[in-house]
């Protein structure tokens, strides 16, 4: 017996919202499995993870402003993927979007005078230094054919040594006790909250208008259409007239843009001075993110408030079931594979055949 | 399931004459909702070369694989000598005697003609045995080749040979040949000729599929055709003329092209000046000094095998390479070596890939989509960089009626359409900008009859209307058809272009075959 995979010639609409919500139940039900192995009721386990985080105010919160900076990064890098190009170095430039941003607060602590100015200029300058950092292994591909996905990757940790260099020394508070850190950022310097007393800011805002701003570029401008070309049928794009090399610029620098607004958006908000560590790995995440939404951006967006549910609902179990975080991360994988497997029976049907392996076409 | 219970259904009679030797009867084929074979019944018998006559996307190819082991019917049955068997897989059809040589070569471009051989082979026949047994081949049915040479450094021709030699070394009882021609020169088409004739003599059954006529009238004396999934019909090929044997095919007479009448040549177009470009790649190929001229109202054919710089000829006129010298490349006039594809259509340019599925077209993307793809930069598809869906829809549809394009569904992805409505789309999507320069690489490969006639008729009326025409094809009976005159590109060199009048198929074949002595003499 062999299984063959046979392409469905029509895609049912249905089929692309009911996959991925059966992959999410699967991965419910194993993952009871796992908490019951573990000595846990699953029934408990389910409430604190996915009830509890949705039924009060300040979980709700922080879902949100945990799914802001993983749906920002993961729109950017879903421009890389779209178009076939392995950018895995947004934790770097979240971490340099962050620091140049950071940079600008610090340089104006205690300006007195107008400063309407410096919190957009941090936003501008956390993106500009995002792009340009982004732009480092697109330049090395695009002139020297070097992969893309080990530069990308490697300068993560120098974006992370950076920063570590920098709150240690340059931007370390002369006041703080020689502890790693900036000074903290004057008000004019912090992105608003949205309700009084409350942990919700603007960085949420801003990364929903990005998420739409992207929808709509890349199904209905000819700069996503070229995206969307050059990943599916490369030569096809080349005929259309569009440069490889362009796109990988531009999808570089925009993965880079969105991921160092996100840095600073996290400095900026949650935040409010650098420190050696600003990113929980947020940068890795989004890729997950980026592919549990199936690379558009509306799907990127429910991709990253289930994930963000998740950690906040693991962080929830650790703490009342004494549930460990590998568990959160092995159900955030767990949860990614099925997904992935789910899209294979969206786009085949999948056949027993009697007989041997499949043959050769060779005579 | 169907194959089962038909396995108790008494095993058909022949319908006439004596058993034969393998026979396939009330084959149905279901893909989904789509029906490719609807009870077909098909008799080969030993000793006959048989034809497999149908358009693209009449059911050919799955009839084929269902007796190649590739596909199982949904219904019906295989007999070999009266017999039913089952045909699970391609192991299965070959333990059957059952061969095949493909369309498309599988074989390994780094590996060497032996190895590719013994890589199909059973383990324990390698080495001298193996070399000994391709030698003997080799002197038996005239099938020359050197064992170790590695498969990149082979014509097509050479190539085939090995495929045959690989299904011969099996012994097979029936041999299956898809499109056998359609990548050879006439020279080598006729060394394959002589060798099937050989088989044929030997006692062996052949199935020969070929969009070629006049072929199967020379080499068959049987004929099935198919037409959407059903036959339509046996006859015997030489009591037939090649445009019956098309008609019965496509259900209707087919309309013969109008050739341009007495063409009155504009003033030059399309410029080639001594264009060189070097080889993009290991297996590529270099162009050397090739120049050209096109006037308006002219058609030019580029005659050649394949793999011989048609694709790096195309992609330095369309742009996708980039000429060093930009004076190599003028159009109206102007040099335009050094502009990429995007400035040469606002020129007025259009060109149709030899690809369509992946380079003229994303197989992935709608038509609308695909619309947009070569016309972007040309008809208003586009308003500060947003797409208007409802102009490429538009643009789209027109290209769809104009050229009588068959689909399912308002506008379905590119790749879902058969090869010859795809490429009646991408010609026609090219056309309906009136480009005042077209250049087209096998603008009816692999098409079926209808839809190249229209093809052909569309891009004879354009060079009616003023345009000037380059059409690279290596189906020389249509550069004949439509072309004015005709050069012959050959490694990478193009020959003097002569009046299509004034020379034969027989001078171009030579000059294809890379003999420099064959000038395109004028025919006697």
């Amino acid at each position: 017996m062999r299984l063959d995979l046979v392409p469905r010639t029509r895609r049912a609409p249905v089929l692309d919202i009911l996959s991925p919500a059966l992959a999410f139940a699967a991965a419910v039900v194993i993952g009871g499995v796992m908490v019951a192995a573990l000595g846990v009721s699953p029934a408990d386990a389910f409430v604190t993870y996915f009830v509890a985080p949705l039924s009060e105010v300040w979980s709700l919160q922080e879902i949100a402003l945990k799914a802001a900076p993983l749906a920002l990064i993961a729109t950017g890098l879903a421009f890389c993927y779209r178009a076939n190009l392995w950018n895995i170095g947004a934790e770097g430039h979240f971490v340099v979007g962050g620091l140049a941003g950071g940079w600008v607060g610090v340089a104006t602590h205690g300006a007195a005078g107008f400063t309407l100015w410096v919190l957009p200029a941090m936003l501008v300058a956390g993106a500009l230094a995002g792009a340009a950092y982004a732009l480092i292994p697109a330049v090395l591909k695009v002139r020297l054919g070097v992969s893309e996905i080990l530069t990308s990757l490697m300068l993560v940790y120098v974006a992370q040594l950076l920063l570590d260099y920098m709150v240690r020394g340059p931007l370390r508070d002369p006041a703080g006790y020689n502890f790693p850190q900036s000074v903290g950022f004057d008000a004019a310097a912090r992105l608003p909250y949205l309700m009084e007393g409350e942990t919700l800011h603007a960085g949420v805002l801003i990364a929903f208008l990005a998420v739409a701003l992207a929808a709509v570029v890349l199904a209905h401008t000819l700069f996503g259409f070229e995206v969307r070309v050059v990943g599916a049928s490369p030569r096809a794009a080349r005929f259309a007239g569009f440069s490889d090399a362009r796109l990988t610029l531009s999808v570089f620098a925009i993965s880079g843009g969105a991921a160092g607004l996100a840095g600073i958006v996290e400095v900026a908000g949650k935040i409010g001075q650098l420190q050696p560590e600003i990113s929980p790995g947020y940068g890795f995440t989004a890729i997950i993110v980026a592919f549990l939404g199936r690379l558009s951006p509306p799907g990127i967006l429910v991709a990253a408030l289930v994930i963000a549910l998740t950690t906040i609902g693991g962080e929830g179990a650790q703490i009342d079931l004494k549930l460990p975080l590998d568990l959160t991360r092995a159900f955030q994988g767990l949860l990614l594979g099925l997904v992935l497997g789910a899209d294979v029976f969206a786009r085949y049907h999948v056949r027993l055949v009697p007989g041997g392996p499949s043959g050769r076409p060779a005579s | 399931m169907e194959a089962v219970r038909s396995l108790s259904a008494p095993v058909p009679r022949a319908k006439a004459g004596p058993t034969p030797l393998f026979g396939a009867y009330g084959i149905v084929k279901r893909f989904g909702s789509f029906t490719a074979n609807d009870g077909v019944d098909l008799e080969i018998r030993a000793g006959e070369i048989h034809a497999l006559l149908g358009e693209n996307g009449a059911g050919k190819s799955t009839l084929m694989k269902i007796l190649y082991g590739l596909l199982e019917p949904t219904e019906g049955v295989v007999t070999h000598k009266g017999d039913i068997v089952q045909l699970p897989n391609p192991e299965a059809a070959r333990q059957l005697g059952i061969g095949m040589v493909f369309q498309h070569f599988s074989l390994c471009e780094n590996l060497t003609v032996a190895e590719n051989i013994a890589l199909v082979m059973p383990k324990d026949l390698s080495g001298r045995a193996l070399a000994d047994r391709i030698a003997r081949l080799g002197i038996d049915y005239g099938l020359h080749l050197e064992p170790d040479r590695p498969v990149w450094s082979l014509s097509a021709g050479e190539r085939q040979r090995i495929e045959i030699v690989r299904c011969l070394l099996q012994d097979p009882k029936l041999v299956i040949l898809d499109e056998p021609t359609s990548v050879l020169t006439p020279g080598e088409a006729e060394a394959l000729f002589t060798v099937l004739e050989r088989l044929r003599q030997e006692g062996r059954a052949l199935l020969y599929i070929s969009h070629r006529l006049d072929e199967v009238r020379r080499l068959c004396v049987r004929a099935t055709i198919l037409r959407a999934g059903k036959v339509v019909g046996t006859c015997n090929p030489r009591e037939e003329t090649a445009r019956s044997l098309a008609a019965m095919m496509v259900g209707n007479a087919v309309r013969a092209v109008t050739p341009q009448e007495g063409a009155t040549l504009g003033k030059e177009r399309l410029r080639l000046d001594r264009l060189a470009l070097p080889a993009p790649g290991l297996h590529a190929t270099a162009l050397r000094d090739v120049s050209l001229s096109v006037a308006g109202g002219e058609i030019l054919g580029i005659a050649g095998i394949a793999g011989n710089g048609q694709a790096e000829l195309f992609a330095a006129l369309s742009g996708e390479t980039r000429a060093p010298d930009r004076e190599a490349v003028r159009l109206d006039g102007a040099p335009v070596g050094a502009l990429g594809i995007n400035a040469r259509r606002r020129l007025g340019a259009g060109f149709v890939p030899e690809e369509r599925n992946g380079h003229a077209a994303a197989p992935l993307m709608s038509l609308s989509e695909n619309a947009l793809l070569s016309r972007h930069p040309t008809a208003p598809l586009t308003r500060f960089g947003l797409i208007r869906p409802g102009a490429a829809r538009d643009l789209a549809r027109r290209v769809i009626e104009a050229f009588d394009v068959r689909k399912a569904g308002p506008d379905p992805a590119a790749g879902t359409l058969s090869g010859g409505n795809l490429q009646k789309f991408v010609v026609g999507r090219e056309i309906l900008a009136e480009p005042g320069v077209l250049v087209i690489n096998q603008p009816t490969w692999g098409v079926d009859a209808a839809a190249a006639a229209h093809i052909r008729q569309a891009v004879i009326d354009l060079a009616a209307r003023g345009a000037a025409i380059l059409v690279i094809s290596q189906d020389l009976d249509e550069l004949f058809e439509i072309a004015g005159s005709i050069a012959v590109l050959h490694d990478g060199t193009l020959s003097a272009a002569v009046p299509s009048a004034e020379t034969t198929r027989e001078a171009v074949g030579l000059l294809m075959g890379g003999s420099s002595d064959a000038a395109p003499a004028p025919a006697p």
